[in-house]
């Protein structure tokens, strides 16, 4: 399928999916997905991830053919699809749960999609056979899906999606009725099978350790419009939006003013104390900002000198969680600043009430334009 | 007393009330199907004398004496009629002949008694068949041992349209005179015509209902529940207003130039109206089950079918139909249950070709007081609908059946 880019800038390379300007809208006045635009790369692992209602699973359902944009186009290979029913996109999806055929079999549901579109009986028994193997439920072809288990479901749920070896996987919340150690299992199971096969992969998930574990890729979602798409890495450690801070992981946040921006580090009055922080050009000096640091990135009692950011503080809670130690402070004006510290051997006794000087450097602190909450908004 | 006991006697008022309104009258009309006591209690002596008899020729003396004496008696009581009347049942014309025999039988007998003869068998024999020579042959003697009989087949063999023979055994009766077993099949034709049409009409209705936001969904169930709220009367005679040949339908095709004034449509008092007016009747049977179900059934499944490629039309028919086929069996056993034995829209709008089995069992019980026969016709259709449950819980079972 070697369609020429739209734009023939000498680019061979066209993603395997593409949004390019698509709006949703429901009731024809809010959107529900704003000006999406997004590529996945042929193979890649791409996760959607947003809270309930950030328009992940309409891009989904939109891609699936389940759903019409109301502008903007989608494309697979380069070629728009929105003329393309659901049943000619070649999409296999596994479905939030499972959706199997209650009245076929183990066999008959995988069997399914191969006889819908012709294939001759020995070659579909063949591969019903391959896909079972491949999610390692061989010989369960003739259980009812009741008499599965949630794990076998899922795994009959994913092969039966794969059986027809479509190019593209769509994935809907695939594991949101499993609990947590079955989860897990089949995060490891879900990655293995992916780069067994090498298919595209759209996840979606509110879930955003699944992400984390799962995905090359992750595109956080917020009302509509995607915040940040990039590596589980770049999202953890270089967040561009407040929203992606708060979302992935924990992050305390200090809301200030920029007093001063120079080569890239730039000063922040944080009630009446200065911090330092990444600048990343977001903000200039005079402007709103809120600074995110992680928990673990803070230092208690750091030998003098080795941070920009110091500040003495008065410890109000210490929750002690195994392996980790989570003080609870005030700085700034924020009474839910947190610091991670490992338990190890001379982690520094330090009790509730104490007063202590705690630092960071201003490398793993960034300034990002403050998140304005919309009204009624849920706090994650 | 036990708490379950006292929780049991909580339903009692329900069980003696169903017990008083329906199981006993039922029970009762059922049994006159077979068992028909009045002519052998009226008749006693006469039932006796004919026990011995071979069925050939004629009786013996005693059994005349015997039938003339009760003949007579009877007749002074004034019941003699309806003995007549159950007689007639059995043979055609035994009406006449005993009401105008006993008559004259009853002069004989006075005549006799003034001249001072003795009234033994060989005088009844005599005088008997000197007011109508049938009593010298063995029909009406067959006639009244039948009659008399306690448990008796006959008005089942009747309800299969056989009759009588000449030689006093059953045979089935001519094509043109068969009644019953023609009206069977067109109540069970009809009825299944009927339930067919609903499942068609209902099918799409009941999948859009249970797949409407549920706000839409309660105003359409609203529509559909509407006419349960009506007058079942006043639905069927609407139709009336409809369908009539100066009905709304007419008077519109005729003013629209499709048919001519001459040409207007007989939609009513035929085959025709008792098929639109039970179909809308029995309607919400078949669409409240299936929508039950089909509420039930989320559409991911068809979404599922349709991105493993299936088209609309094989995930309608391979994922959706086989999980609505619950529904679909209890509310097409539900409608073809109660369409069989309908009564009152086709007594309304069928006219003559619209008539159903239900309408003559009520001619039988209203109108020609033939009650036996009436049960007879109840009990084989209550039989046939019976068979049809036993043999759906045979093939899909019925603890399968959706009623939601």
């Amino acid at each position: 399928m070697s369609v020429p880019a739209p734009d023939d800038r000498g680019e061979s390379r066209v993603p395997h999916v593409e949004f390019a300007g698509v709006d949703k809208s429901y009731d024809g006045e809010n959107l529900v997905v704003r000006g999406l635009d997004l590529a996945v790369e042929r193979g890649e692992f791409l996760t959607l991830l947003g809270p309930s209602g950030s328009g992940k699973t309409t891009c989904l359902m939109m891609l699936a053919g389940f759903e019409a944009p109301t502008a903007g186009t989608i494309r697979i290979a380069g070629r728009p699809i929105q003329d393309l029913p659901p049943h000619r996109r070649g999409i296999g999806m596994v479905f939030q749960n499972y959706a199997l055929f209650p009245h076929m079999t183990v066999g008959g549901n995988l069997a399914f999609p191969l006889e819908v579109r012709g294939v001759e009986p020995s070659l579909r028994r063949e591969r019903v056979k391959r896909a079972l193997s491949l999610v390692q439920l061989e010989g369960l072809e003739d259980r009812r899906p009741a008499q599965l288990s949630g794990g076998q479901q899922q795994r009959v749920a994913i092969a039966r999606a794969l059986v027809f070896e479509p190019e593209i996987v769509l994935m809907d919340e695939p594991l949101g009725a499993l609990d947590r150690r079955l989860r897990e299992e089949m995060q490891y199971e879900i990655r293995r099978i992916h780069s067994t096969l090498g298919v595209t992969v759209v996840y979606v998930t509110h879930d955003q350790q699944e992400a984390m574990t799962l995905s090359d890729r992750v595109a956080v979602f917020h009302n509509g419009v995607i915040e940040q798409a990039a590596s589980p890495e770049v999202l953890y450690e270089e967040p561009e939006k407040a929203f992606v801070a708060r979302f992935i992981g924990e992050n305390n946040r200090l809301d200030g003013v920029v007093v001063s921006d120079e080569d890239g580090v730039c000063e922040v009055d944080i009630g009446g104390q200065k911090v330092r922080a990444m600048s990343l050009g977001l903000c200039p000096p005079g402007a709103r900002t809120t600074v995110v640091i992680r928990p673990e990135r803070v230092a208690v009692a750091p030998p003098d000198g080795r941070y920009r950011n110091e500040i003495e503080t008065r410890i109000d809670d210490m929750i002690f969680l195994g392996d980790h130690l989570r003080l609870h402070m005030t700085v700034g004006g924020a009474s839910d600043f947190i610091a991670k510290i490992p338990n190890v051997v001379g982690h520094g006794a330090v009790l509730p009430g104490d007063t202590v000087r705690v630092g960071w450097a201003a490398l793993d602190c960034r300034a990002l334009v403050p998140e304005e909450l919309a009204e009624g908004e849920e706090e994650w | 007393m036990g708490p379950r006991l006292r929780a049991a006697g909580l339903a009692l008022p329900l069980v003696a009330f169903v017990s008083v309104t329906f199981l006993g009258p039922m029970v009762n009309l059922l049994t006159k199907s077979f068992y028909d006591p009045e002519v052998a209690d009226a008749l006693p002596e006469t039932m006796a004398a004919l026990r011995d008899w071979d069925g050939q020729g004629t009786p013996s003396d005693e059994a005349f004496a015997a039938t003339a004496r009760e003949f007579v008696a009877a007749r002074t009581e004034r019941t003699l009629g309806r003995t007549a009347n159950r007689v007639n049942r059995v043979a055609s014309g035994m009406r006449s002949t005993i009401m105008g025999g006993s008559r004259e039988m009853a002069e004989a007998a006075a005549v006799a008694e003034d001249a001072g003869v003795e009234m033994g068998g060989a005088f009844w024999r005599e005088t008997m068949i000197g007011i109508d020579s049938r009593w010298g042959g063995p029909e009406p003697w067959r006639a009244l041992r039948a009659a008399g009989q306690r448990l008796t087949a006959r008005h089942y063999l009747k309800a299969l349209d056989f009759e009588r023979g000449p030689d006093g055994g059953y045979q089935r009766a001519p094509e043109a005179w068969r009644i019953y077993v023609p009206l069977f099949w067109r109540t069970f034709l009809v009825s299944l015509g009927v339930t067919l049409l609903c499942l068609v009409i209902g099918y799409p209705v009941a999948h859009m209902i249970a797949n409407s936001p549920p706000k839409r969904a309660n105003v359409l169930l609203l529509l559909v529940l509407l006419p349960f709220w009506t007058s079942l009367l006043v639905r069927t005679t609407s139709w009336i207003v409809l369908l009539q040949n100066q009905g709304i339908v007419n008077d519109f095709l005729v003013a629209i130039g499709l048919i001519g004034d001459d040409g207007r449509i007989a939609m009513i008092y035929n085959m025709t109206g008792t098929f639109v007016a039970m179909t809308h009747v029995l309607l919400p049977f078949l669409v409240l089950p299936l929508y039950s179900v089909m509420r039930a059934i989320p559409p991911a499944y068809m979404n599922a079918a349709v991105s493993l490629g299936a088209t609309p039309f094989q995930a309608l028919r391979r994922v959706y139909w086989p999980q609505t086929l619950p529904g679909v069996g209890a509310g097409c056993l539900l409608t073809f249950i109660l369409a069989i034995g309908y009564y009152i829209t086709p007594a309304l709008v069928g006219g003559q070709s619209g008539q159903l089995i239900s309408n003559m069992i009520a001619y039988h019980v209203q109108t020609s007081l033939n009650w036996g026969l009436a049960a007879a016709l109840a009990a084989l259709l209550l039989g046939g609908v019976t068979l049809l449950y036993v043999v759906y819980d045979r093939l899909v079972g019925i603890d399968r059946i959706g009623l939601g």
